[in-house]
């Protein structure tokens, strides 16, 4: 178990130095001087260009060695100075971040949880019963093989234009100031809704296919086929190739955030949720450089984390890890 | 008679059509026997003894008739052959190292696997401890998981498991054929034990390697591409073998204990046949030294002594 | 022998002619389609916002340009970031997967710690960010960046492949006969995950349409032509959905998901081939 750990912790070390690493190093690969580059392509305010070439100079100091702004770039981070917003100068971006996490958060771990329960027991239930796998099965693919800003932007067109049901644009109405009131609340929900459904149907396909595929295989184990040879109900055996399907599909959980994190994009921008993703395209649209890499970071720090979470639930599940008998080691 | 089995047919049905791996097989089993079943592999003997315990496609029952204790077994029903699985027929299985869920204690999926047969495990819990004694194992495996026991500690364990409910008929399918020869000599003591001490009524020992047999079975019946094609009790089937299969795989034996199967039959030229749509007549007349025009009708199943059974023309002929 | 077999059970698996039959349409209908079409895909060719109709056959954008034109070209585009992202993926995930699976030692440690390092970070983060700071981006230059950040999956599949085979006797044999490790990946080793290594591609290939997709989508798409992402982010951008254009809001990633989700049955048809335990009696 410990062995597992230091393992996972080096593999989210080595991660973490290689994202600030690749932070630093892209700018200054590209084509050109890149302060000019950044400075001149930046649709920037007086009053803000000031401010950024400042930042400029101390953070990126090129007239120093090339190791010495590498540590700047580290002190800096570890002091949480990720520079200044220009898209929203003179916001600092750790604070624009900070102000669009709850946003993220509040979306994002519903949705995952609760694709991820729902598409395994469906998943577990559809399988090995032809008839309705039959069914079931090419509907998980076409949910799996769509993208997340279509499914997003098809939901918003039917719920949103069509029937007027939902909005299909924020987080909560302007009119209203967030307060812990139930009118805010009933607002902020019925805002949190369509792109809910939407990360919750397309990650329900890839999960439900998981599982079905992972309960076959555990069906055709020695173990199920020794307790069938005893006689025991389908009931038992099917629990048994439930829970040992439960662990890869923890697993994969962890190999899926990525995805999903690319998808709660996709579906922020449509709903104009105001998230990272949508900030991201904010960043990406007004070249804020700076905005764009504060992003990067929080995303990889943010799945480092929800990585390190999956880590200690699946030692807490597998018995095999947790007494150092192998199972997951990667 | 604990076990009689007529005419039994089980083929697998594959998208190029039947494979004829038991075909039309006849023996019985006596109170208190241990059957050994031998052949290379691919002859039908693992079918055989997975037909009695888990029949489901691609196998397909074909017809004939398996009694025990002269009740008929419904084999091709599924459903109603959950009555005599585990309580009646029991296996040990090739696989037995992985035969337990690798994420239950064991004590639990014992618990939980007799629960489901309507067995209380609290009841039958001293009768354990002493079996467990009997395979060498400590009751504390109960307490562990699977993987945490050696290979053969977990095959030990499912021996264990397999006869808790007193079978009549117990199959033991390849289990010593990973294991070296004085592990393997252990594993056959405990199951003539197990025999002796009534805990089990008769046995069918399946193997591909004819020398353990000498040590662990009352008879042998050799089976070749489907066929059974001679039985007799072990001291007669060694000392004058009929069939000229059964002489060739005897006399390839240099020593006891050397398994022969790692080498393909080094005295016996060709592979057996293919059982998809087999060639008629005996099956083992391609490799045949003895063969002659007779051999392409099928020869049948005769007794040629007290006790002994074989299926070739040159037998049979002598006698008749 | 074995090969006619494949081709006969291939032929004959549903899901492997709806699949096949589905890409192959929208293959088509990308050669054939500058054909059909007077227009260029970005040329303000007609009234704006106009309904489907003879002339436009899926309607115009909010600017006038032909959405049926844009889909065609834009076709173009998806099918080329699949066949170079997705085999560029492939090949890469192959390289580590083998040289991992098959030399073991430091070599496969250090591998598989890249491969996890490369799995951990979020693919579109890091895309993001490449994608970004360049100032010219191409279909091609993003399928290149795409190719090389989507491997770790099929390096991880590689490698537990090669690592089953390698001990097998026939790569024993020929190791003893004095092949090169080169050559015995190559002749021994790949010939036998060949059916894999086919199905990899095509999932490979799937996510590299999405990939892009998702990376058009918020902006950082080619920088010249058209793409389906492209146009999903301009409806978007331009209103689309308030304004109801459901001709131009709603084709591109309807398209998107038939092709990937065809990749996907064509994938599982493949599994159910080579996997006769999955075939149906």
């Amino acid at each position: 178990m410990g062995r597992y750990f230091r393992r996972k912790l080096l593999i989210y070390l080595l991660t973490f130095f290689a994202a600030v690493s690749i932070n630093w190093m892209i700018p200054r690969l590209m084509p050109g001087d890149p302060i000019r580059a950044l400075i001149g392509r930046a649709a920037l305010r007086a009053e803000a260009a000031d401010k950024v070439a400042e930042y400029f100079s101390r953070i990126y100091g090129l007239d120093q060695p090339a190791w010495r702004q590498y540590v700047n770039f580290w002190t800096s981070l570890f002091k949480g100075d990720l520079g200044i917003s220009i898209y929203l100068s003179p916001k600092p971006v750790t604070q624009v971040i900070r102000d669009s996490i709850p946003f993220d958060l509040g979306l994002l771990i519903p949705a995952i949880l609760c694709s991820w329960i729902v598409g395994n027991k469906f998943g577990a239930f559809a399988a090995r019963r032809k008839r309705l796998d039959g069914i079931v099965l090419p509907i998980w693919y076409v949910f799996t093989a769509t993208p997340y800003m279509w499914l997003a932007i098809l939901l918003a067109y039917v719920f949103g234009v069509l029937l007027g049901i939902f909005p299909i644009a924020g987080a909560y109405s302007f009119a209203i100031s967030p307060s812990l009131s139930i009118s805010f609340i009933l607002n902020y929900l019925k805002h949190w809704f369509l792109p809910f459904l939407s990360l919750f149907i397309v990650q329900l396909g890839g999960w439900a296919i998981g599982m079905r595929n992972m309960i076959i295989y555990e069906l055709e184990a020695d173990y199920s086929r020794y307790m069938e040879s005893l006689g025991a109900p389908r009931k038992l055996i099917r629990r048994y190739a439930f829970r040992n399907a439960m662990l890869p599909q923890i697993t994969g959980l962890a190999l899926q955030l990525g995805v999903i994190v690319a998808g709660a994009v996709g579906t922020q921008v449509v709903f104009s949720y105001p998230g990272i993703g949508y900030l991201l395209l904010q960043a990406v649209m007004y070249k804020d450089y700076f905005l764009i890499q504060g992003c990067f970071l929080f995303i990889v720090i943010g799945v480092l984390i929800a990585n390190f979470v999956i880590d200690v639930i699946y030692v807490i599940v597998d018995p095999r890890v947790r007494h150092g008998m192998g199972g997951e080691t990667a | 008679m604990a076990v009689s089995v007529k005419n039994l047919k089980i083929y697998y049905q594959t998208l190029r059509g039947q494979v004829q791996a038991v075909d039309n097989v006849s023996f019985d089993i006596k109170d208190h026997e241990i059957l050994g079943m031998a052949g290379e592999s691919g002859c039908g003997k693992s079918t055989f003894s997975n037909s009695l315990v888990l029949l489901k496609p691609p196998m397909k029952f074909m017809g004939g008739r398996v009694e025990l204790d002269g009740e008929s077994l419904p084999l091709a029903d599924f459903r109603k052959m959950n009555e005599f699985r585990y309580k009646k027929i029991s296996l040990i299985p090739q696989y037995a190292m992985n035969a337990l869920n690798p994420t239950r204690k064991i004590g639990r999926m014992i618990a939980e696997l007799l629960a489901s047969r309507g067995v209380s495990f609290s009841k039958i819990s001293r009768e354990l401890d002493r079996r467990l004694k009997l395979v060498n194992l400590n009751r504390s495996v109960m307490k562990m998981y699977p993987f945490e026991l050696s290979g053969g500690m977990r095959q030990r364990a499912v021996m264990v498991i397999a006869t808790l409910l007193d079978p009549s008929l117990l199959l033991a399918d390849e289990i010593t054929s990973a294991l070296d020869v004085s592990t393997q000599k252990a594993v056959a003591k405990m199951l003539v034990q197990f025999r002796d001490m009534d805990l089990v009524k008769s046995l069918v020992f399946v193997t591909h390697d004819i020398s353990i047999l000498y040590q662990i079975a009352d008879r042998v019946l050799i089976m070749y591409a489907g066929k059974a094609v001679e039985i007799a009790p072990t001291k007669k089937i060694t000392k004058e073998p009929l069939h000229p299969y059964t002489r060739l795989l005897i006399s390839s034996l240099p020593d006891v204990g050397v398994k022969y199967s790692e080498r393909r039959l080094a005295g016996i030229k060709g592979r057996p046949p293919g059982l998809l749509n087999p060639f008629p007549g005996c099956r083992f007349k391609e490799r045949c030294p003895v063969r002659f025009e007779k051999c392409d009708k099928e020869p049948p199943l005769a007794e040629v002594s007290e006790n002994h059974q074989v299926a070739c023309w040159r037998e049979v002929g002598n006698n008749g | 022998m074995k090969k006619n077999e494949f081709l006969y059970f291939a032929l004959r698996n549903t899901r492997m002619q709806i699949g096949l039959g589905i890409v192959l349409f929208f293959f088509a209908v990308m050669i054939i389609g500058p054909s059909l079409t007077d227009y260029d895909p970005n040329e303000y060719s007609g009234p704006a916002f106009a309904r489907p109709s003879e002339d436009h056959w899926l309607g115009t954008t909010f600017f006038g340009q032909d959405v049926f034109t844009q889909i065609v070209y834009g076709l173009r585009a998806t099918f080329i970031v699949g066949a170079v992202g997705g085999g560029l993926a492939t090949l890469i995930g192959l390289i580590v997967g083998f040289i991992a699976g098959y030399k073991g030692g430091i070599l496969d440690e250090i591998l598989n710690m890249l491969t996890n390092i490369v799995t951990v970070i979020p693919t579109l983060a890091l895309l993001i960010i490449i994608a970004a700071y360049l100032p010219y981006r191409g279909v091609v230059s993003q399928s290149i960046i795409i190719g090389c950040i989507a491997w770790p999956w099929t390096a991880r599949a590689v490698r537990a492949q090669t690592f089953s085979l390698r001990s097998r006797e026939f790569v024993d044999l020929a190791r003893m006969s004095g092949m090169s490790s080169m050559k015995i990946i190559v002749q021994e080793i790949a010939p036998n995950m060949l059916s894999y290594l086919f199905m990899a591609l095509i999932l490979q290939f799937g996510g590299a349409i999405l990939a892009a997709a998702t990376l058009d989508f918020i902006g950082l798409g080619p920088t010249e032509g058209i793409s389906l992402g492209l146009m999903m982010q301009n409806a978007v951008l331009w209103s689309a959905i308030p304004l109801g254009l459901w001709w131009w809001a709603l084709p591109p990633g309807m398209i998107i998901a038939a092709i990937v989700s065809a990749l996907y049955f064509m994938n599982t048809g493949l599994d159910e081939i080579f996997n006769p335990k999955l075939r149906e009696m």
